[in-house]
């Protein structure tokens, strides 16, 4: 089993139990959402027209609860370190770190989308708009999230300087997310238009990401 | 038989283990009859035959709130009295509780569709049943994250007893605020107002339901008992080979 495959499957391992990040994401996510309409009012056609909006939000803050453990766990217990000295390479072992990250973190949260949808009197269309664009969207936030934890990871009290760091970066994401989602919805612009847009940031990130959090984490482990 | 007998485990073990055989027996014959009252039950003239989604939803809910109840009894046995099983029963109840207030919202989801148009409003009622489901699960999160069996009961104790602050919330809903959800019918100060040939079928699938939360709890709270002897074992075991 090679070096990648093995921190992969430690990483879905830790996520998984009770405590990781995979279910909390989930319960955080309803929360959210459901805290919405206290704030807003019951109004289901306005909660309808905004559902998109709250569901690209509170997908984004759920997966930001999760980053800030990424890679102060691995910091604190030594095991960085010795990511650093092994022979793989640093890029690589942080895009399998992500990866595992995007599966325990995000995927529950697409497969809860539409149900929490209906809290939000979202429609079919919507949601499955909706699980489309977070199914592409949702890789950009973890790997630009990742750069966000490489650069905190050796702050104690990092996650709100992360927060701070990582939304900025993932304003495109939303952007293009809740566009694509909204003109599925209503007219006049087709789905495809941000969707690629979405598609494309997508990628750049899953590039960009693990060379940035790989140069982060050596100028931080020195 | 005083109830400081009642805390010995192994003692509980060895009543439970035939109580829940009985109970189970119990339970599938309230089931039987239950289920043939609620099919030979009349349509309603309005609703026609979905009103019987009723003796699924309405079990779901009182069970649902029963079970919160549980706990914040075993929260105040853990807290006031350090009664031994009062930890087990609120950490087994938790799950049972949350998976009835979860068939309450989906049945009445679904039940919602055709009366009202919506899956889903976002009044008192509907929301306050809403918040005592995110309640089960914050403390079903809570009991597994913290690891010493002790600690996360006192924890747990805590949580369950501010969040039982919902439960008045939920049964006076529908009197405080202007909800779709329909007011009380059955816990009335009055006469109930639905007709005994549709009261009588709900009130045995209640009984039904009820003795099937009974039998579960104990299966569970024996499994609780002898998930933390395995664990003191295997403490035993660490402690004594390193």
């Amino acid at each position: 089993m090679s070096a990648l495959t093995a921190i992969f499957i430690r990483d879905m391992r830790m996520s998984v139990r009770v405590g990781g990040s995979a279910l909390m994401g989930v319960l955080f996510f309803l929360v959210v959402v459901t805290l919405v309409p206290f704030a807003l009012g019951p109004d289901l056609a306005l909660l309808g027209r905004i559902g998109p909006a709250i569901l690209w939000l509170a997908a984004l803050l759920a997966s930001l609860l999760a980053l800030d453990r990424l890679f102060a766990t691995d910091h604190e217990d030594g095991s960085l370190d010795l990511i650093l000295t092994s022979r793989a390479p640093l890029e690589l072992v942080v895009l399998a770190k992500g990866f595992a990250h995007w599966l325990t973190t995000a995927v529950p949260l697409i497969v809860a989308a539409p149900f929490v949808g209906i809290f939000l009197n979202l429609g079919f269309r919507a949601a499955a708009a909706m699980v489309l664009t977070l199914l592409v969207g949702t890789p950009a936030l973890t790997f630009i999230g990742l750069i966000g934890a490489a650069i905190a990871v050796t702050l104690r009290r990092g996650g709100l300087l992360l927060a701070v760091l990582v939304l900025p970066l993932t304003v495109p994401v939303l952007i293009f997310g809740v566009a694509a989602a909204n003109a599925a919805m209503t007219g006049p612009v087709p789905f495809g238009t941000p969707f690629m847009a979405l598609c494309g940031l997508t990628l750049a990130s899953l590039v960009v990401g693990p060379f940035a959090a790989a140069a982060a984490l050596r100028l931080e482990i020195e | 038989m005083a109830i400081v007998d009642w805390a010995n485990p192994s003692r509980f073990l060895k009543i439970a283990n035939p109580a829940i055989k009985w109970l189970g027996g119990f339970t599938v014959v309230a089931f039987a009859f239950g289920i043939s009252q609620a099919i030979m039950a009349p349509d309603d003239y309005q609703q026609g035959a979905t009103v019987k989604i009723m003796f699924l939803h309405v079990p779901g809910a009182w069970l649902g709130m029963l079970g919160w109840l549980v706990m914040s009894i075993a929260a105040l046995g853990t807290l006031v009295w350090r009664h031994p099983l009062a930890d087990v029963t609120a950490k087994a109840a938790a799950p049972i509780g949350a998976a009835f207030t979860l068939m309450c919202l989906v049945t009445g989801s679904l039940w919602g569709r055709p009366m009202w148009g919506t899956y889903w409003v976002w009044d008192a009622r509907l929301t306050s049943v809403l918040v005592l489901f995110l309640l089960y699960l914050g403390v079903i999160a809570l009991w597994r994250t913290v690891e010493e069996p002790s600690r996360a009961a006192r924890a747990a104790a805590i949580l369950t007893l501010v969040g039982a602050v919902d439960l008045p919330i939920i049964k006076f809903s529908v009197d405080w605020w202007n909800t779709l959800h329909q007011g009380a019918s059955v816990f009335r100060l009055s006469a109930p107002t639905i007709d005994p040939s549709i009261l009588i079928p709900l009130l045995v699938m209640a009984v039904a339901f009820t003795l099937l939360f009974v039998t579960l709890l104990l299966a569970a709270m024996r499994n609780e008992i002898l998930r933390r002897r395995v664990r003191s074992v295997r403490l035993m075991q660490a402690s004594v080979a390193g």
